[in-house]
């Protein structure tokens, strides 16, 4: 710049370290700090009323409540609908956000001692529930599960869920995390597409290595998967190893126990069935780019056949999805005759973790609300809002489901007790969908063998078991 | 105005210096408090660990690996900017050939060229980031730059861009310098408007042609502003957050291919709730930063030319 003023830089440097100079003490005088704030920890419940048969949990009327509701692929209606019968009953009105930024906006609120009451912990931005929970600042929600349903007093609540509700909530030996929903996981295909084809849904790694290679003759694709989250890949390939290795062995792998990933034959076997589908070209191309929305798209267009999922997906995939495409999901494949799980094992679990603050005005109403939202009528409305099972067992019996709905619940029937529940994700999330990730991802496109990727695994694991700044857990079954 | 000048600078200055010292020399300072703790970003309390997120720090294989991105960033992204910037300006204001009238002149068209070049800045980097994502989609038939190679019969030449870990950097870095070269022509522009139109005549008398007129003249006559541009660029090229976080496969991969320092910070915060620890990443940042100013400030000196 063609400078005419006499300031030279030397001179603004000096005035600008004179100028921090003197604004340095001012902030001495500053009562404000970034980590103040009162913590939540007192033990006595605020707000508690007097308990009664219709009121079993002690809410206070008029007391206010605040609830904070993930607003992502599932809306917030349906806990909207379940505020409006809170207000009648309590006489107040729910303070409602809905949100996708749940951790970043209640991240401050919970360092400055005053969360919200109720709230979804979902999507890519959530809070930290394992620190949370180790810190104890979520209410246990056992008096919850005892308390008797909306729909019939004789019945607790625990009772009207499925039972991996109560086993996937609990941090320790502590039930505070309470998953509304209920997702089944697997290979997710177009039923008329087979039908068209003459092709039948493969039930065993070796069926579907054959039936890939006619897939792949017919033009299409045999899979697809959302490179962007190679996580997605994990859905089937987690489960894949509990239901061929037995559920000891994943609950090994669940602990971060030593050698539980390079000891399991079955990890060897899964982790080489998926080395092999990248080596013969199996994956649609450019998949490891892909958002999940992408795709979904290029396999409801019809140019992939397979693709890891959960059952949001038929929600998620509406736009694009044909009428009569008659979208399903099939069980894990067996690994051989020795497999420790029989066919029809499926990894079906609670989703869509709510949590009650401690530390909020109203814990007994953010519970309450739950309990309403586990009511049959809310149950299905969710069902019938958003296309998703909830943790209430049967709560959709008789209604008139979607295809992918229907056959998500055809395959849970069908899998009876055999239904896996993989820790892993929830808990150490940097080791499954960073780690793993970046190794999955390089699986998938042939960079890497699955002796490298199972040798690397296991030393991440054995890295996060070590790392004393990681809140460890532990399931025994 | 000798007597009491100071007092009156102050009295002037005294409310927004105390704006400043809250909002942004007091956030610096407490980074400083709060990566000496184990601070969840969860509590109102926080353990003191002295310097111990320091050596963790020091022996993390992901941080340095971020740096590592960040430094290739620091080194290849302000060169290609203020490179490609300098040559457009000098296009557009002096580049042109002769004309009637006029002796120097820029191309032609050089109104409408800077206002195209100076599109990328008035949209949002985030916007920035969704466009360029859709334009690497490697679906040959949705993604832009797969099916326009393909139309011109280059299929030998599609990838999946972001998601092949060899190109995944180099395709983030173009965007940035796509993102930006539009503001330095522009600076450019407006700082060889400031340079003499003798110099020039003169030089075209003494038959200087295009090339060396742009290094015997121009370019030493805006020696400050390409120092001044090269501070800012890199400035952002050690952020280049957005730009990672929206675009990056699997959050800055694949395999760790992309990640940089603030989005490893970022997750370690929000993610892994180590708020702590995410705080000397910070205060690393800074150092880093500051030491580039520095250095940059150190070696770039020249001789001051008055004109």
């Amino acid at each position: 710049m063609g400078s005419t003023s006499e300031v030279g830089r030397r001179d603004l440097v000096k005035r600008a370290a004179a100028l921090g100079i003197l604004a340095v003490p001012a902030m001495g005088t500053l009562t404000s700090c970034a980590t103040g704030g009162g913590g939540g920890s007192d033990d006595g419940i605020k707000n508690k009323g007097t308990t009664s048969a219709k009121n079993p949990l002690g809410v206070k009327n008029g007391a206010p409540l605040e609830a904070f509701i993930f607003k992502g692929g599932l809306g917030d209606q349906y806990a909207k609908d379940a505020e409006a019968d809170y207000n009648k009953t309590y006489g107040v009105t729910v303070k409602h956000t809905g949100t996708q930024q749940i951790g970043p906006k209640l991240q401050p609120r919970f360092a400055g001692g005053n969360p919200p009451d109720l709230i979804d912990n979902s999507g890519a931005d959530h809070l930290d529930m394992n620190k949370l929970s180790a810190q104890g600042q979520l209410q246990d929600l056992t008096a919850l599960l005892d308390a008797p349903s909306l729909d019939d007093p004789k019945k607790k609540v625990r009772d009207t869920l499925y039972p991996s509700t109560v086993e996937k909530g609990k941090h320790k030996d502590t039930f505070d995390v309470f998953y509304y929903a209920f997702t089944v996981y697997g290979t997710w295909y177009s039923h008329k597409l087979l039908k068209e084809k003459g092709w039948s849904y493969p039930t065993s790694f070796d069926d579907m290595i054959k039936l890939c290679a006619e897939i792949k003759k017919a033009g299409i694709a045999p899979w697809t998967y959302p490179g962007k989250y190679p996580y997605y890949v994990h859905f089937n390939l987690f489960a894949q190893i509990a239901k061929i290795g037995g559920l000891d062995k994943w609950i090994a792998i669940d602990n971060l126990e030593p050698g539980a990933w390079t000891s399991n034959d079955a990890v060897k076997q899964v982790v080489g069935h998926y080395e092999e589908l990248a080596a013969k070209g199996y994956f649609l191309e450019g998949s490891q780019g892909l958002t999940h929305i992408q795709s979904q798209t290029a396999w409801t267009r019809g140019k992939a056949a397979f693709i890891p999922n959960g059952s949001w997906v038929e929600n998620e995939a509406a736009p694009t999805t044909p009428a009569d495409f008659d979208m399903a999901v099939g069980a894990l494949f067996d690994g051989g005759s020795d497999d420790k799980m029989p066919h029809g094992t499926l990894r079906a679990e609670p989703s869509e973790p709510f949590i009650v603050a401690k530390g909020g005005k109203n814990p007994l109403g953010g519970m309450e609300l739950l309990r309403i939202l586990v009511s049959k009528k809310h149950a299905q409305n969710f069902a019938t809002k958003v296309k998703s099972l909830t943790a209430v067992q049967g709560a959709t019996d008789g209604m008139q489901l979607s295809p992918g709905l229907a056959s998500a619940a055809k395959a849970v029937k069908e899998g009876g007790k055999n239904l896996l529940m993989i820790q892993l994700q929830e808990w150490y999330p940097k080791l499954t969908d960073e780690k793993l990730g970046g190794l999955t991802s390089q699986l998938l496109t042939g960079e890497l063998k699955a002796a490298d990727w199972i040798k690397k695994a296991q030393q991440y694991a054995d890295e996060v078991a070590k790392d004393s700044s990681v809140t460890k857990f532990h399931r025994a079954s | 105005m000798r007597h009491g000048k100071y007092r009156f600078i102050v009295g002037f200055l005294a409310l927004p210096l105390l704006v400043y010292g809250i909002f942004v020399i007091s956030p610096f300072v407490q980074a400083f408090q709060i990566s000496t703790t184990e601070w969840s970003g969860l509590r109102g309390t926080a353990k003191s660990v002295g310097l111990a997120n320091y050596g963790k720090l020091l022996h993390s294989d992901e941080f340095w690996n971020a740096l590592k991105h960040n430094v290739v960033m620091l080194v290849l992204v302000p060169i290609a900017t203020l490179a490609l910037g300098l040559f457009f300006a000098f296009m557009l204001n002096v580049g042109g050939r002769a004309r009637r009238g006029a002796v120097i002149t820029g191309v032609r068209g050089a109104t409408f060229y800077k206002f195209v070049y100076f599109f990328p800045q008035v949209i949002s980097i985030t916007i920035i980031s969704v466009i360029w994502f859709n334009i690497y989609n490697p679906d040959p038939h949705d993604g832009m730059l797969n099916s326009l190679l393909g139309v011109v019969g280059l299929d030998s030449l599609q990838s999946a861009w972001l998601g092949e870990g060899s190109l995944a950097l180099a395709c983030i870095m173009l965007v940035m310098v796509w993102a930006n070269v539009g503001f330095y022509v522009v600076l450019f522009s407006a700082a060889m408007a400031s340079i003499p139109r003798e110099i020039y005549e003169a030089a075209l008398l003494d038959g200087a042609g295009r090339s060396q007129t742009f290094f015997r003249i121009t370019l030493p006559l805006l020696w400050d502003t390409v120092q001044t541009g090269w501070v800012y660029m890199g400035i952002i090229a050690m952020d280049a957050f957005a730009l990672v976080q929206i675009m990056s496969v699997n959050m800055g991969g694949p395999d760790g291919a992309t990640d940089v320092v603030p989005l490893r910070l970022y997750l370690t915060a929000f993610r892994d709730s180590q708020f702590g620890y995410a705080a000397a990443m910070g205060v690393a940042m800074l150092v880093v930063t500051l030491l580039f100013a520095v250095l940059t400030m150190r070696f770039a000196r020249r001789e001051r030319i008055e004109y």
